[in-house]
């Protein structure tokens, strides 16, 4: 009996072996977090400024080659329109890459109007989540998406904080992802400012190195008392994002969540992925030492003999 | 089958011809020995094959529906719930509840308490066939199921939970085929494979515990990608994944005290004396195991709570609605094991089992559906994919049926034509082979 048990331990521990080397890149890359580029590009959007024309959302269409929408662009009663109830607003989706939405918060006279598109995480959920790698963080600070790889999972949906992506739901054959690219292909790589930046009548979208962007809010925070809350929405907001805010009323009036950690999302999941490689490396030892002691017992009392007879079962254990 | 089974017929359990007229061939094998006529009347006369041909009749044409003109024709196409049923309930509670392959692989080939032999097999094969449904509703819910394999070959996100649930399930998937496919070597006579298997029987527990331990608790920490989305308690940053991996042990357990109990009921003709015999301990031996997983647990969620400091949640309509959860799914059962085991009513114990199911399909629906996006609104699935859910459903009953009919999972295949077995064969062949009928009448009876 002895001699089948070791073979088997070694049998096991081989297998777990394996197991373990298997697991071993995984752990690797999982370790090296991503942080963003300290050059990377991105967006100040100042809502005080945004008088709600539309243009941007107009000029992404455009850009994109998205289908063309169901009410025009200087239809100005979209803004009157909401979802589930009444208690959505309109939302980026496989049609359009932005939207705008108006805000009535207390003790603002004026609406506010806010430019919802992805905000190009420096350490983006969505890329992280991905099991295919679909998503990339450019040089340039744009998170981008491949849809040669999406299965079509949706996990980088679930895993956004800020629910961006949108799915192609209708397509039966080639359904994949879609979102703000931060005009990439067309602009971003060129140099060039995103075509909805490009457009804003009002400068309400300010483009340039996030760097810099953070000194402009910061000054525009403090050469206009009262006018801003001293806050940028995505300067530290889960982790930081490219796309920055700022705003006159408070954030979560104007549907932002201010209740995110400032940790990026994969912050969350590392605690998971920390202890597979002990599960990998523990258990089989554990297990195959579990085994060979209740077969010590077993031995003893002769339990296994008994109950292989009462149950004729030819099991192949001797 | 049982009136068949009174008349005299034989079901096949054995190689051995002890008609001697007729040929023990693959056919004869898949017609349980009966003759097409027979076949087809048992199972016309069988009340639940007609409500699955109207569940098939409605819900097949719709998964056709679905593949040539998209998820949006079924389901809400929803962004802000881009997981709907199939994952909420095929991938989250199915995976759960087959976790009975791994806890009685390792209650038998680990720990040595061949006591559970006789629920064994069952509870690998449930394990198995759970799998494998989970795996079918991914299909119909992935964008473009036909990249399955992408992850494994073309393009890897190794830092992604979901690339280790996605290389797990696969390798464990394989693991149990191995595991059941000892019951397949049986019916089809091929004793060389049946033992190779045995031999690697431990190397394969092992790994299947590994595989079981990490994408159970995996899919739990899916959920930590949402951290604002999933109310706060039904989420737990550092828990979430040892709440979804020890809420499994339970969930597998019960499975297998659900389906045997419904296969007591309307499969007895199919079962051995061992089998039969031994169901009741077995089952409380089971409820007991759930009854201590369960306890951990309730702690753990307890712990979980404590740690986020999330108290004052318990007052507001989720609170009321968590507690319910944990009252019915998890408490109850508890008190019901705990008075079944002291009392031995195992019948008791079976209907803790049936909540405890309960419980745990209604914390994953919870998790990633109805508590999902808690802030924002509340998402009711689209009729045709509560259709197409239970269909698939269905088919997994039918199959589950299906194998549980002919290959040896409830009762001993007899008569082993090969030295090795000798042993075994002399037993079996004079006491059971010529009277297999009467018995089962008899089983019938009392
Ligand atoms: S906002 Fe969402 S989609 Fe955009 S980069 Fe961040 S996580 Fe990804
Ligand atoms: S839906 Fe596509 S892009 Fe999103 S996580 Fe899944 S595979 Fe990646
Ligand atoms: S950056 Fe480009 S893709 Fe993104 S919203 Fe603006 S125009 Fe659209």
């Amino acid at each position: 009996m002895s001699g089948i048990s070791r073979r088997r331990f070694l049998a096991a521990s081989v297998a777990g072996c394996a197991a373990t080397t298997l697991a071993g890149p995984k752990k690797a890359l999982a370790a090296g977090a991503f942080t963003g580029y300290s050059d990377s590009m991105g967006v100040l959007v100042d809502l005080t400024r945004c008088i709600g024309c539309r243009s941007c959302e107009a000029a992404c269409n455009k850009e994109q080659a998205l289908p063309a929408p169901d009410r025009p662009f200087n239809d100005m009663s979209i803004f009157d329109e909401t979802f589930h109830g009444g208690t959505q607003k309109r939302r980026p989706d496989e049609n359009a890459y932005t939207v705008v939405n108006r805000y009535e918060p207390e003790g603002s006279d004026e609406p506010i109007y806010r430019k919802v598109q992805c905000n190009h995480c420096n350490e983006p959920a969505c890329l992280t989540s991905c099991f295919v790698n679909a998503y990339t963080k450019t040089q340039e600070g744009a998170v981008i998406y491949n849809n040669k790889v999406c299965v079509g999972c949706r996990n980088c949906m679930i895993a956004c904080p800020f629910n961006v992506p949108g799915y192609s739901y209708s397509s039966a054959f080639d359904p994949i992802v879609k979102k703000c690219i931060f005009c990439h292909d067309t602009r971003l790589k060129n140099g060039l400012p995103p075509a909805c930046v490009d457009i804003c009548p009002q400068e309400a979208l300010t483009f340039g190195m996030r760097k810099d962007l953070l000194k402009i809010g910061n000054q525009r925070i403090q050469t206009h008392p009262g006018r801003y809350v001293d806050h940028i929405y995505g300067e530290k907001e889960l982790g930081g994002t490219s796309w920055m805010y700022l705003s006159s009323a408070p954030f979560d009036e104007v549907g932002f969540d201010a209740n995110v950690s400032n940790e990026p999302i994969i912050n969350n999941v590392k605690d998971f992925l920390g202890t597979v490689p002990m599960v990998l490396a523990i258990w089989p030892a554990m297990f195959t030492g579990f085994h060979l002691l209740a077969k010590k017992q077993a031995g003893h009392d002769n339990h296994d003999e008994k109950v292989e007879e009462q149950h004729g079962e030819e099991g192949g254990e001797q | 089958m049982k009136s068949l089974i009174k008349s005299g017929v034989n079901v096949v359990d054995s190689h051995v011809n002890d008609k001697k007229d007729e040929d023990w061939s693959f056919i004869r094998k898949m017609m349980l020995g009966l003759h097409f006529g027979q076949y087809l009347g048992q199972a016309l006369r069988n009340p639940f094959n007609w409500i699955l041909g109207v569940i098939f009749a409605i819900g097949l044409p719709l998964i056709a529906y679905r593949f040539l003109f998209g998820l949006s024709v079924v389901t809400h196409a929803s962004n802000d719930y881009p997981w709907g049923l199939f994952l909420g309930f095929g991938l989250f509670a199915m995976v759960p509840l087959s976790a009975s392959g791994f806890m009685l692989g390792t209650t038998v080939e680990i720990f040595g308490r061949h006591d559970f032999e006789p629920v064994e097999r069952l509870a690998l094969l449930n394990g198995l066939l759970g799998y494998l449904f989970a795996v079918i509703y991914l299909l119909v819910d992935l964008g473009q199921p036909w990249r399955l394999p992408y992850p494994m070959v073309v393009s890897f996100g190794p830092a992604a939970v979901l690339f280790l649930v996605a290389w797990h399930v696969a390798t464990y998937l394989s693991v149990q085929v191995a595991e059941v496919s000892v019951a397949f070597f049986e019916w089809i006579g091929w004793l060389g494979g049946k033992r190779f298997i045995r031999r690697i029987a431990i190397g394969l527990t092992v790994s299947g515990i590994i595989l079981s331990t990490l994408h159970q608790g995996a899919l739990g920490a899916l959920f930590c990608y949402a951290p604002g989305k999933v109310h706060p308690l039904w989420f737990s940053a550092s828990f979430q994944w040892i709440h979804f991996f020890c809420s499994s042990i339970p969930a597998g357990l019960c499975m297998v005290i659900a389906v045997s109990t419904i296969i007591k009921k309307t499969m007895a003709w199919r079962c051995d004396d061992n089998f039969l015999d031994n169901l009741d301990r077995c089952t409380l031996g089971l409820a007991k195991g759930a009854s201590l997983a369960l306890i951990t647990y309730l702690v753990i969620k307890i712990i979980g709570i404590a740690h986020d400091n999330e108290w004052a949640y318990l007052a507001t309509g989720w609170g009321a609605w968590f507690l319910f959860e944990m009252a019915v799914g998890v408490v109850l059962p508890i008190i019901l094991f705990g008075y079944a085991i002291r009392h031995k009513i195992v019948g008791m114990a079976r209907v803790g089992a049936f909540i405890t199911v309960f419980g745990i399909v209604l914390n994953r629906l919870n998790t990633a559906l109805i508590t999902f996006n808690w802030q924002l609104y509340q998402e009711v699935p689209h009729i045709f994919e509560v259709i197409i859910a239970v269909t698939i459903f269905a088919i997994y009953v039918v199959v589950y049926r299906f194998i549980l009919y002919r290959l040896p999972i409830l009762y001993t295949w007899k008569a082993e034509p090969e030295a090795a077995f000798a042993a075994d064969a002399a037993k079996a062949t004079p006491v059971r082979m010529t009277t297999p009928a009467v018995e089962a009448v008899y089983r019938k009876i009392d």
